[in-house]
């Protein structure tokens, strides 16, 4: 919980990571991809604030005691939602995956908020790996990376009959979250692994499932916001898009939210720290006290009230989680009417 | 002989076809050797994993670009610290073209289609940078939706926006209306509002990741992060 000018924040961070990227972990022969990657990571780390920055040995691997002060102690954070990114073939035993994730969210039950993963290209077993997942975790969501290389695939797409397959199971297993990497990614060689197609035709066909497109579609913001705008189950993830540009580059941050805000609209977007990538606790800060510059070319954005930013940090990711808001720190017409959402684009 | 000025010259025109930004703007290029009538370019991007398919456009086009430069009679362009480096840089200097150089790799036949995505977009967010200069001149939308080419003021703008446009291979003669979309169609006076509008978040994307990629090259590299603009 965050407290400001007598105001009161439920935090949910909609994306964290407890990752191993040590050099033990690294597969051999694949040394240069596994460091590439957290290399990358770490670019994006240090585009937040210096007194943040980690060196590169903590940043590879860090403990538990450190995660749960970051978040918990430091970060304002009531909640943690973890989605796991495997990356086996780089490293031994994953980057981040739902084992690693679930030793800690087993310990801290009331703090995390653990995700599963799948990939349709692996058939009858994956399906029943989702369905183990869910039984022994009790997962409400997945993340999927529809770009990802599996046995000299090159990717995938959320319509494919076999991805509706395993939509269909998630239905029934009332997983109803479906985070989709949609941004800064590795493989996309000519395939066109940005595009967001693929969610809208989903998220027609799947009204029940909710639909969090993670990184908001960069860097085709445009295509995201233009989709997203139809579509009443399609959500805006906003990992990077606070962690990388808010405190770098705050003029169009400002600019980037105003798009969010007018085709998407506060109810509808997520934040998130990317945890390890940056810290929650100056996004949380920052994003309280932020307001569009000066300057004209921001007045008809559409304006970001203190209810706006307490549905952003935390009370929509609630909603979707079913995660219990103390009365204090709901919104005042919430508790009348938990399901009205007022329309967002004029 | 041929100097550095000219072989510069000639690598401004090679854009990142995501950002639509030259290379030269970019900071991509870190070393450029021109001896005689051979040339010789490094470059580096913002991240070890950035697209190979749009890295691969900037090292071939470079390429193309120093053997543009009269007297330059070879040309090599090496691509350093990117985990398909090898890969690009063979590929491109031995002529084998993006298909070849990841043979089994990749799924549709070269990248000029997705090059003209990129066109496209960056078509329309330069036609919304011009029409927002013209609105501060006090155009209106009408106006906007009724001007020919012919009737716009002379800018940098103007110049850009007709510069993509042609690449597109639409009309930019004099009489040709000023509005259009990516097909060339004229934009009906009633759609002028909505249609920029769409135009902008075009414009705000593109801006958006190149400050992005801007802040990755300066924290990866260690060289100067410049001020933000403020247009």
């Amino acid at each position: 919980m965050y407290e400001k000018d007598g105001e009161k924040y439920f935090v949910v961070d909609g994306h964290v990571h407890f990752w191993d990227a040590s050099p033990e972990n690294w597969i051999e022969g694949q040394e240069q991809y596994a460091k590439g990657w957290i290399e990358c990571f770490y670019g994006y780390h240090q585009l937040g604030p210096e007194e943040y920055y980690w060196p590169m040995e903590k940043y590879q691997k860090y403990s538990e005691e450190t995660m749960i002060k970051d978040l918990f102690e430091d970060g304002y954070v009531d909640r943690a939602i973890f989605l796991p990114t495997y990356l086996k073939s780089w490293y031994r035993e994953g980057f981040n995956t739902i084992e690693q994730d679930a030793v800690l969210a087993e310990k801290y039950p009331d703090k995390f908020v653990l995700n599963g993963r799948f990939d349709p290209r692996d058939g009858e077993e994956g399906l029943r790996q989702l369905e183990r997942d869910h039984e022994r975790y009790g997962i409400k969501g997945v993340k999927l990376y529809t770009a990802e290389w599996h046995n000299g695939s090159k990717g995938w797409s959320l319509k494919d009959p076999e991805a509706m397959r395993y939509l269909e199971k998630c239905e029934e297993l009332g997983i109803t979250n479906i985070h989709a990497h949609k941004g800064p990614t590795i493989w996309p060689l000519n395939k066109d692994a940005f595009d967001v197609r693929d969610i809208d035709e989903a998220a027609t066909s799947f009204p029940n499932l909710n639909f969090i497109v993670e990184h908001v579609g960069l860097p085709r913001i445009e295509d995201f916001c233009f989709m997203a705008t139809q579509e009443p189950n399609v959500y805006a993830g906003l990992s990077v898009v606070l962690g990388g540009l808010m405190h770098s580059r705050p003029r169009f941050f400002a600019k980037v939210m105003g798009e969010l805000l007018f085709w998407v609209g506060e109810d509808k977007m997520i934040w998130a720290s990317d945890y390890a990538i940056w810290h929650p606790k100056w996004q949380v800060e920052m994003f309280v006290d932020w307001e569009y510059p000066e300057g004209h070319e921001y007045d008809d954005f559409p304006r970001l009230s203190t209810e706006g930013k307490k549905k952003i940090l935390g009370l929509n990711a609630a909603r979707l989680y079913d995660i219990e808001v103390p009365p204090e720190l709901r919104l005042p017409e919430a508790e009348e009417d938990a399901q009205s959402v007022e329309p967002t684009v004029s | 002989m041929t100097g550095r000025a000219e072989v510069l010259d000639a690598l401004s025109g090679v854009r990142d076809p995501e950002l639509d930004e030259p290379i030269t703007d970019l900071d991509f290029i870190s070393e450029l050797e021109v001896e005689g009538g051979s040339a010789f370019v490094r470059l580096r991007l913002p991240t070890y994993f950035c697209a190979p398919n749009f890295a691969y456009l900037m090292v071939a086009d470079a390429k193309e670009a120093l053997l543009s430069v009269p007297g330059i009679e070879s040309a090599s362009v090496v691509l350093d610290d990117h985990y398909a480096s090898g890969e690009i840089n063979v590929g491109v200097n031995e002529g084998l073209g993006f298909d070849n150089a990841f043979p089994e790799e990749t799924e549709s036949p070269d990248l000029e289609e997705l090059r003209t995505v990129f066109r496209r977009k960056s078509f329309v967010a330069r036609q919304e940078q011009l029409c927002r200069e013209l609105l501060a001149q006090d155009y209106t939308p009408e106006d906007l939706a009724r001007m020919s080419l012919g009737d716009v003021p002379t800018s940098d703008l103007r110049r850009k926006y007709l510069e993509r446009r042609s690449e597109l291979g639409l009309e930019v003669s004099g009489t040709a209306p000023l509005l259009v979309d990516p097909d060339g169609r004229r934009v009906p006076e009633e759609a002028v509002v909505q249609h920029l509008r769409f135009a902008r978040t075009v414009r705000v994307s593109i801006e958006g990741n190149a400050e992005l990629c801007r802040g990755l090259l300066a924290t990866r590299y260690g060289v100067p992060f410049r001020e933000e603009s403020t247009a």
